[in-house]
């Protein structure tokens, strides 16, 4: 059985783990799909955009919002397994 | 009935409607006066955030800065919703955890330090005034423009109403008109745009409407890109600034967004830390409607206005470019007397000069839309202004009151407090009314850098203060110091001493003085670590806390101390 506090460190490494992983995400679409590849993904055509203008001025937005959401379950989730969620 | 029958009777009903709510939920106690009481619903504390946050220049101007700029633009777009990533992840959950009312509560007590709170109430009023400056002259231009009285008038008239909402409501009368101004805002500003886009690109989608076809079955951006070239312009599609530049850019407005003050207090009202998460997902939902929607309205805006004025005759031009002639929005002058307007780069033979707020303000005309909808645009700028100038004035109010007084006269009762806490407010309104009548010169620009500020101050020390252990008082006042006296020596030089260097060959590193909070922050860190590697580390007591904030169990409600 481990104890309460090597329980808490593992449940805040799997927080980091899982913010970290987010937070890569979040970056490759604004600052890596917006920005610095914005321009050789106008190469590339989405309907009337060209991609990497629709990175910047779309497509990291609607990102940004999955994200928040995906964070909002993987986090009830871990804090249900390590039994320190709010009743 | 005519525009302005239409723009009295909506603004007057929004008016009353704030005025309803604030007298039905005043707050009567310090608890509900700062955090609403902490019973607030993530869902409704996410509209509420979502009204905080945008303000007159999201709704009045970002859309024509994004007409004007193109893809350079996109810094506003992507800076002010990233932000709210890092919000939800790194500080929301934590700081409703903590409990506690302010930013300076937290900075206070995580390092243990009286100074280290009254930096950070600086730091909190500093950005806050500059911020609700430009607020109540939002209020003021709205009211003249449509309502044509003068712009003391409607700056005091706002000051009436912010007064008595904010000082009578306090946090949670303020977070209920938020959520009933966050509804007329955004049906305000979608309307005008679903119909804009269904006239030009023939879908009622904005955001798909920006990437589809116009009449001729080219599409709009191409088209757009094609014009603007044609015309002596940049490309809309591609940037001008430097990838560093735009980079630099996001990243302060992201970073400075996720460490505003105003912001972050709204996450302290709701029960629960998984509702501060939720929360934060909701704001962003509805932030994301008014911001994916503004490039569309931009794209638009500037194609309708090349495409029904550039290249006309004088005499011939649409009646809107007539109506808005008067205010000086818009302004033709045809300069080589051939009576056919030239919209062109060269600033020597450009005919037509288009201000940026006319791409919204004028949005409803130029789509030919009845009369009520220009009134209900007028009534979302106002609510647009007003919830966030009542957000910024909670937040002055509660620094003085709370982080102020209560630390150095912990004995005053709670009925002071709130008395306090009220006038405060009331003194923060007119401070700001008298800006917003008699604007420094350098009211816009110092808002911009508000951003630069908080992401050099705030965030770092917030974020060292939940993901390490070690971090002490030392460090933190180390490193807000220097990140701030950096990011404002940075600004101050090249923005007023010697404005004429401000060119990309000065920049350090080809940063702007725009993104340099980005450059502030990373010094910040830097001197945090420095610092607290050669000083003692905290007391056993802050680690405990540190843990403690880490877990969601057992936040309960915001207590007091």
């Amino acid at each position: 059985m481990p104890t309460h506090k090597e329980q808490m460190k593992k449940y805040w490494k799997r927080n980091i783990r899982t913010v970290l992983i987010l937070l890569s995400v979040w970056f490759i679409v604004s600052f890596g799909f917006g920005i610095i590849l914005a321009e050789p993904l106008n190469a590339i055509r989405l309907g009337g955009y060209q991609l990497g203008f629709w990175f910047a001025q779309q497509g990291s937005i609607f990102t940004f919002v999955v994200l928040i959401f995906v964070y909002v379950y993987r986090m009830n989730k871990l804090d249900e397994e390590f039994d320190v969620n709010e009743k | 009935m005519d525009i302005l029958t239409w723009t009295y009777i909506l603004v007057g009903l929004s008016f009353a409607l704030y005025i309803g709510i604030a007298i039905y939920t005043r707050a009567g106690s310090t608890k509900e006066f700062y955090t609403a009481g902490g019973g607030v619903s993530p869902l409704a504390n996410g509209m509420a955030t979502a009204a905080d946050w945008m303000s007159a220049a999201s709704f009045i101007s970002m859309a024509g800065i994004i007409a004007f700029s193109g893809y350079d633009g996109s810094v506003y777009l992507m800076g002010w919703t990233g932000g709210y990533v890092l919000l939800a992840m790194l500080l929301a959950p934590y700081l409703r955890k903590f409990g506690k009312f302010t930013v300076p509560d937290f900075v206070g007590d995580r390092y243990y330090s009286n100074k280290a709170r009254v930096v950070a109430v600086f730091c909190a009023l500093f950005i806050s005034f500059t911020y609700v400056a430009g607020q109540m002259r939002g209020v003021g231009i709205v009211f003249s423009r449509y309502l044509e009285v003068e712009i003391e008038q409607g700056v005091i008239i706002g000051m009436a109403i912010v007064f008595f909402y904010a000082v009578l409501g306090g946090m949670k009368g303020i977070t209920y008109t938020q959520v009933a101004q966050y509804c007329v805002l955004i049906f305000a500003f979608m309307v005008p745009a679903i119909f804009i886009s269904i006239q030009l690109t023939g879908n009622p989608v904005p955001q798909l409407g920006l990437g589809g076809t116009v009449q001729d079955g080219s599409y709009l951006l191409d088209k757009l890109d094609g014009i603007l070239v044609d015309l002596g312009f940049h490309e809309y599609t591609s940037g001008r600034k430097s990838v560093t530049d735009i980079f630099a850019i996001t990243l302060a407005l992201m970073v400075g967004t996720a460490g505003l003050p105003h912001v972050i207090v709204r996450f302290f009202t709701v029960p629960r830390v998984k509702d501060a998460r939720l929360s934060a997902g909701y704001a962003l939902v509805f932030i994301a409607i008014l911001y994916t929607t503004a490039p569309a309205v931009a794209a638009f805006g500037i194609y309708n206005a090349i495409d029904t004025v550039a290249g006309k005759p004088v005499d011939e031009l649409p009646v809107w470019v007539e109506n808005w002639q008067k205010t000086n929005l818009i302004v033709v002058d045809d300069l080589n007397q051939d009576g056919v307007v030239q919209y062109l780069a060269d600033p020597d033979q450009n005919e037509l000069t288009v201000d940026k707020d006319i791409m919204v303000l004028a949005a409803p005309e130029i789509a030919e839309l009845p009369n009520w909808v220009v009134g209900l645009v007028a009534a979302g700028g106002m609510a647009a202004a007003l919830s966030t100038a009542a957000g910024l004035l909670l937040v002055i109010s509660t620094s003085v009151s709370r982080d102020l007084f209560r630390t150095f006269v912990p004995q005053m009762t709670e009925k002071t407090e709130l008395i306090i806490a009220r006038v405060s407010a009331a003194v923060a309104v007119v401070i700001a009314g008298y800006f917003g009548i008699n604007p420094p010169g350098f009211v816009a620009e110092v808002v911009a850098f508000a951003f630069g500020l908080a992401a050099a101050s705030f965030f770092p020390v917030i974020i060292m203060g939940i993901f390490s252990t070690r971090m002490n008082k030392e460090g933190a006042i180390a490193g807000m110091v220097s990140g701030l006296v950096f990011t404002l020596a940075y600004i101050i030089y090249f923005k007023f001493i010697s404005p004429e260097a401000n060119v990309s060959e000065n920049w350090w590193f080809g940063i702007s003085p725009e993104g340099i909070g980005s450059l502030g922050m990373l010094i910040n860190f830097v001197a945090c670590f420095i610092v607290s590697k050669f000083t003692p580390a905290p007391p056993e007591d802050v680690q405990e806390m540190i843990q403690d904030i880490r877990i969601p169990r057992g936040a309960g409600k915001a207590q007091d101390h």
